[in-house]
C-alpha cells in the first residue's frame, strides 16, 4: 500500500442513496477516493465501504470527520496499512493460445490463482491477493497482452489484536 | 385510526409544535395542502418559492425554532435549493417538504419531476424520500431532530404524490432512533481545565465569538465569561447581538470589513477564545498570516470545525452554552487560585485603536445622503431591539457596522452564502416569528430587485414590515472591488436610481412608500414609517454610490495590511 494512502473502513446503514452521499461527500470537499468497494455485512441494516483516501489531497482528519456527519454513517475505522488485512480480487483476459496456456495457467497458481473461462485464443483468469501483489500480477501478464483487465479495489478488516496494540477507530459517538 | 398520507404528514408537523408555513402549491403536492385547510397551522402563501426558504430563515434566526416550508416538486424544488444552501452555510435550522411525482413514475422523466433528494444532498443536513405512507411520523420526527441538535441546520423531506393519498395507521414514535447520529453531550473536563489556565496566563486574550453563540442561546453564558475575566469581545458577522454592543468590553465586528480595533486585536492577540466561530476567510484574511501569535481554544459543536482551518491549542466539542458555563466555573476557580495578569496594558492598546481609528464617514449637511447616516438615524429612532435584516453588499456592511445590536437575534443575514434577495422574505419571516417587534429591512437596490415581490405576500398577510433601500443606484459592492481592484474599469454594475421606481413598485404592491434625498428628510420619514403598524412601508434613500465601505481588509491579503479608510484626525 502506498505511503499516503489512508483505508477507512466505514459502517453505514443499508439504505438507498448511502453511495451517493458519501460519493458526494468526497467531491464537494474535494477529497480524492483511490478505491471504494462496497459490501453487505454479517447484519442487513448495515453495509461497510472501504474506501482508499489518498491523504495528499484529503486530510484524513477532516475526510473522518465530515463522513462521521453523514447521519446514514454508524461508524468509521481508520486503518493504518500495519493495522489490516487487505486483498483485492483481479480478473485479467489474456491472450493465450493453446501452446501459451499451460504456462499461463502455471504462472497464476504461483498467485493461488485460478483460470476461469477458456477461448480459443484467450483465457480468462482470476487472482485475489494483496494490492501490490496484484500489481505484480498485471506485470507478469502484460508480456502476454490483457484484452480486458478489472479490479475490485480493496476490502480491509482490522488486523486481529494479539498483543496490546490498540486500533485507532473513530466511533460515531464522538460526533 | 387510518390517515391519508398527507393528514398524517400535517398531524406530525403539528405535532412538532409547527405553527407556521411558508409555502406554494402545486401539482405534487396538493394532497399536502388539503388536510392544511383544516389545520392549526397558518399557511402563508409566498410569491416564489425562494422567497418561502428565506421567510423560514428569517423566523429560525428570530425565533429559534425551525422555520418551515412546503413547496411542489421540480421547478419548486429548484427555487427552494438557494434558501437550503444558505441555511447550510449559516446552521440555520429548516425543515423543507417538497411534493415529489407518484413514488410508482419516479425516474421516468414524469412531468415537474426532478431529482430533489439528489440535487439537495449537498445543501442539507440530512433528506429523506419517503417510499412508505407508514415511514411518514417516523421520518417528520427524525427531520425535526436533526435540524435543530447538534449543529443546527435545513433538512428536506419529499413526499412523491401517491404517497401523500395512500393511507396509513397513524402512530406517533416517542423518541428517535438514528444510530449514526448522536451529537456530542459530554463535556471533557479536563480540556475545561486547559481551557482555564491558558486564559489565566493569557496577556492580551480576545473572546471571538460566532454564530455558534447564538444557536446554543449562549449570550448570557459569555456575557458572564467576558465580564469575570475583563476579556475584550468581537462579535462576527454571524454573532451580531451575542454580545451587547453597547458594553465596554465589545469592541464589534471583525473581518473584511470589521471595524479596526476588531480585527487588530485578533490581529495582536496571544489567546483567541474562539467560541462558535469557524475561522472562516472573510474573518481571518490570509489564514497564514492571521493572529501569528494567539494559541487558540476552539469551542464548537461540531467536530469537523475544530482543526479544520487552524489547528487548536485546547480543542473542545460541546454546546456552546454549556461549555462556557462550565468555563466559567472552571475560571471562577482558577481565578481564586492564582493571579492572573493584568490586562490593563492590552487595553490601553486597544482604546488607543479605538480612539484613532473609529468607524468614520462625514454627512455633509446639503451634499449627497451617506447610507451610514441613514442606517445610525434608523437605529437612533427605532426600538433599542428591533429585528434588522439585511440583503448582501455594502448596506449590509454598513448595517452590521453601525447599527448597535445590544440584543441577541436582532441581527439576521445571509453571511456564509451571501445570498442577495434574503432581506425582505427573511424581514417577514422574522416579523411572523416576532410579531411584538420593529423589523426593518435593510436592503441594496439590487438585492430588493431579486426577491422584492414578496412583499406582495407581507401586504396580503399583513406583514408589517419596513423596507429601507439602501439605493445607490449600482451594485455597489462589485463597484468598489472594481474601483479599487480593477483600474475604475466599471463592468455591468450600474442600476439607474429611477428604474424601476421604487416607491411606485411598492405601492403597487399594497406598501406605504416614500422617497429620500435629503439629509434633512431622513429622520421624519423614518418617524412616519416607524408609525405605520398596520402594512408594510418602503423607504426609497437615494445614497452617495461614491461612497466605499471601510475599514478593508483586501481578499487574500493579511489582516494586518487593512485599509483603515477615512479616519477622523487623518491617522494613519
Ligand atoms: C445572488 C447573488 N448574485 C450575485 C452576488 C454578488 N454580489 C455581491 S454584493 C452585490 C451587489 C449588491 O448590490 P446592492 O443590493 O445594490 O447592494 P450595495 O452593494 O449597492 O449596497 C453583488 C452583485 C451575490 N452576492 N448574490
Ligand atoms: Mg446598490
Amino acid at each position: 500500500m502506498e505511503q499516503h494512502h489512508h483505508i477507512l473502513s466505514v459502517l453505514v446503514e443499508n439504505k438507498a442513496g448511502v453511495l451517493s452521499r458519501v460519493a458526494g461527500l468526497f467531491t464537494r470537499r474535494g477529497y480524492n477516493i483511490f478505491s471504494l468497494a462496497v459490501s453487505p455485512t454479517e447484519d442487513d441494516r448495515y453495509s461497510r465501504m472501504t474506501v482508499v483516501v489518498d491523504g495528499d489531497s484529503s486530510p484524513i482528519e477532516q475526510v473522518t470527520k465530515q463522513l462521521n456527519k453523514l447521519i446514514p454513517v454508524i461508524e468509521i475505522r481508520e486503518l493504518a496499512a500495519a493495522d489490516a488485512v487487505e486483498r483485492e480480487l483481479l480478473i485479467a483476459t489474456v491472450k493465450a493460445g493453446p501452446e501459451e496456456r499451460s504456462h499461463l495457467i502455471d504462472l497464476v497458481s504461483i498467485f493461488d490463482g485460478q483460470v476461469i473461462d477458456v477461448g480459443v485464443a484467450s483465457v480468462t483468469v482470476m487472482v485475489a491477493g494483496t494490492p501490490d501483489g496484484l500489481d505484480a500480477v498485471a506485470d507478469l501478464l502484460a508480456p502476454y497482452g490483457i484484452s480486458e483487465l478489472q479490479r475490485t479495489g480493496r476490502v480491509a478488516l482490522p488486523r486481529l489484536i494479539r498483543g496490546s496494540r490498540p486500533l485507532k477507530a473513530v466511533k460515531s459517538s464522538e460526533q | 385510526m387510518k390517515l391519508t398520507g398527507a393528514q398524517a404528514l400535517i398531524k406530525s408537523l403539528e405535532l412538532e409544535g409547527t405553527e407556521v408555513v411558508f409555502g406554494l402549491p402545486g401539482g405534487a403536492i396538493l394532497p399536502v395542502y388539503d388536510p392544511l385547510i383544516d389545520s392549526s397551522i397558518r399557511h402563508i402563501l409566498v410569491r416564489h418559492e425562494q422567497g418561502a426558504g428565506h421567510m423560514a430563515e428569517g423566523y429560525a434566526h428570530a425565533t429559534g425554532r425551525p422555520g418551515v416550508a412546503i413547496v411542489t416538486s421540480g421547478p419548486a424544488a429548484t427555487n427552494i435549493v438557494t434558501p437550503l444552501c444558505d441555511a447550510y452555510m449559516d446552521s440555520i435550522p429548516l425543515v423543507v417538504i417538497t411534493g415529489q411525482v407518484p413514488y410508482s413514475v419516479i425516474g421516468t422523466d414524469a412531468f415537474q419531476e426532478c431529482d430533489t433528494v439528489g440535487i439537495t444532498m449537498p445543501v442539507t443536513k440530512h433528506n429523506w424520500l419517503i417510499t412508505d405512507p407508514a415511514d411518514i411520523p417516523e421520518i417528520v420526527r427524525e427531520a425535526f431532530h436533526v435540524a435543530t441538535t447538534g449543529r443546527p441546520g435545513p433538512v428536506l423531506i419529499d413526499i412523491p404524490k401517491d404517497i401523500a393519498i395512500d393511507s396509513m395507521d397513524w402512530y406517533w414514535p416517542d423518541a428517535v432512533d438514528l444510530p449514526g447520529y448522536k451529537p456530542t453531550n459530554k463535556i471533557s473536563t479536563k480540556l475545561i481545565k486547559d481551557a482555564a489556565r491558558l486564559m489565566g496566563t493569557a496577556k492580551k486574550p480576545v473572546i471571538y465569538a460566532g454564530g455558534g453563540i447564538l444557536k446554543a442561546r449562549a449570550a448570557e453564558a459569555l456575557r458572564e465569561l467576558a465580564e469575570m475575566t475583563g476579556i475584550p469581545v468581537v462579535t462576527t458577522l454571524m454573532a451580531r447581538g451575542a454580545f451587547p454592543d453597547r458594553h465596554d468590553l465589545c469592541l464589534g465586528m471583525p473581518g473584511m470589513h470589521g471595524n479596526y480595533t476588531a480585527i487588530t486585536a485578533l490581529q495582536e492577540a496571544d489567546l483567541l477564545i474562539a467560541l462558535g466561530s469557524r475561522f472562516d476567510d472573510r474573518v481571518t484574511g490570509k489564514v497564514d498570516a492571521f493572529a501569528p501569535n494567539a494559541k487558540i481554544i476552539h469551542v464548537d459543536i461540531d467536530p469537523a470545525e475544530i482543526g479544520k482551518v487552524r489547528r487548536p491549542d485546547v480543542p473542545i466539542v460541546g454546546d456552546c452554552r454549556r461549555v462556557i458555563e462550565e468555563l466559567v466555573k472552571a475560571v471562577r476557580s482558577d481565578l481564586e487560585k492564582r493571579h492572573w495578569p493584568d490586562l490593563i496594558p492590552w487595553w490601553s492598546e486597544i482604546r488607543t485603536w479605538q480612539r484613532d481609528f473609529p468607524l468614520y464617514y462625514e454627512q455633509e449637511e446639503d451634499g449627497p445622503l451617506k447610507p451610514q447616516f441613514v442606517i445610525e438615524k434608523l437605529r437612533d429612532l427605532s426600538p433599542d431591539d428591533t429585528i434588522v435584516a439585511s440583503g448582501v453588499g455594502q448596506h449590509q456592511m454598513w448595517a452590521s457596522q453601525h447599527w448597535k445590536f445590544d440584543y441577541p437575534y436582532t441581527w439576521v443575514n445571509s453571511g456564509g452564502l451571501g445570498t442577495m434577495g434574503f432581506s425582505v422574505p427573511a424581514a417577514i419571516g422574522a416579523k411572523v416569528g416576532r410579531p411584538d417587534r420593529t423589523v426593518w429591512s435593510i436592503d441594496g437596490d439590487g438585492c430588493f430587485q431579486m426577491t422584492a415581490q414578496e412583499l406582495v405576500t407581507a401586504s396580503a398577510e399583513q406583514i408589517p414590515i419596513k423596507v429601507a433601500i439602501l439605493n445607490n443606484a449600482y451594485l455597489g459592492m462589485v463597484r468598489q472591488w472594481q474601483e479599487m481592484f480593477y483600474e475604475e474599469r466599471y463592468s455591468e454594475v450600474y442600476l439607474s436610481p429611477d428604474l424601476p421606481d421604487y416607491v411606485k413598485w411598492a405601492e403597487a404592491m399594497g406598501c406605504v412608500a416614500f422617497r429620500v434625498d435629503a439629509p434633512e428628510d431622513v429622520a421624519p420619514t423614518i418617524e412616519k414609517a416607524n408609525a405605520i403598524t398596520d402594512r408594510p412601508v418602503v423607504i426609497d434613500f437615494r445614497t452617495d454610490y461614491r461612497e466605499k465601505v471601510f475599514p478593508m481588509v483586501p481578499a487574500g491579503a493579511s489582516n494586518s495590511d487593512v485599509l483603515p479608510g477615512p479616519t477622523p484626525n487623518g491617522a494613519k
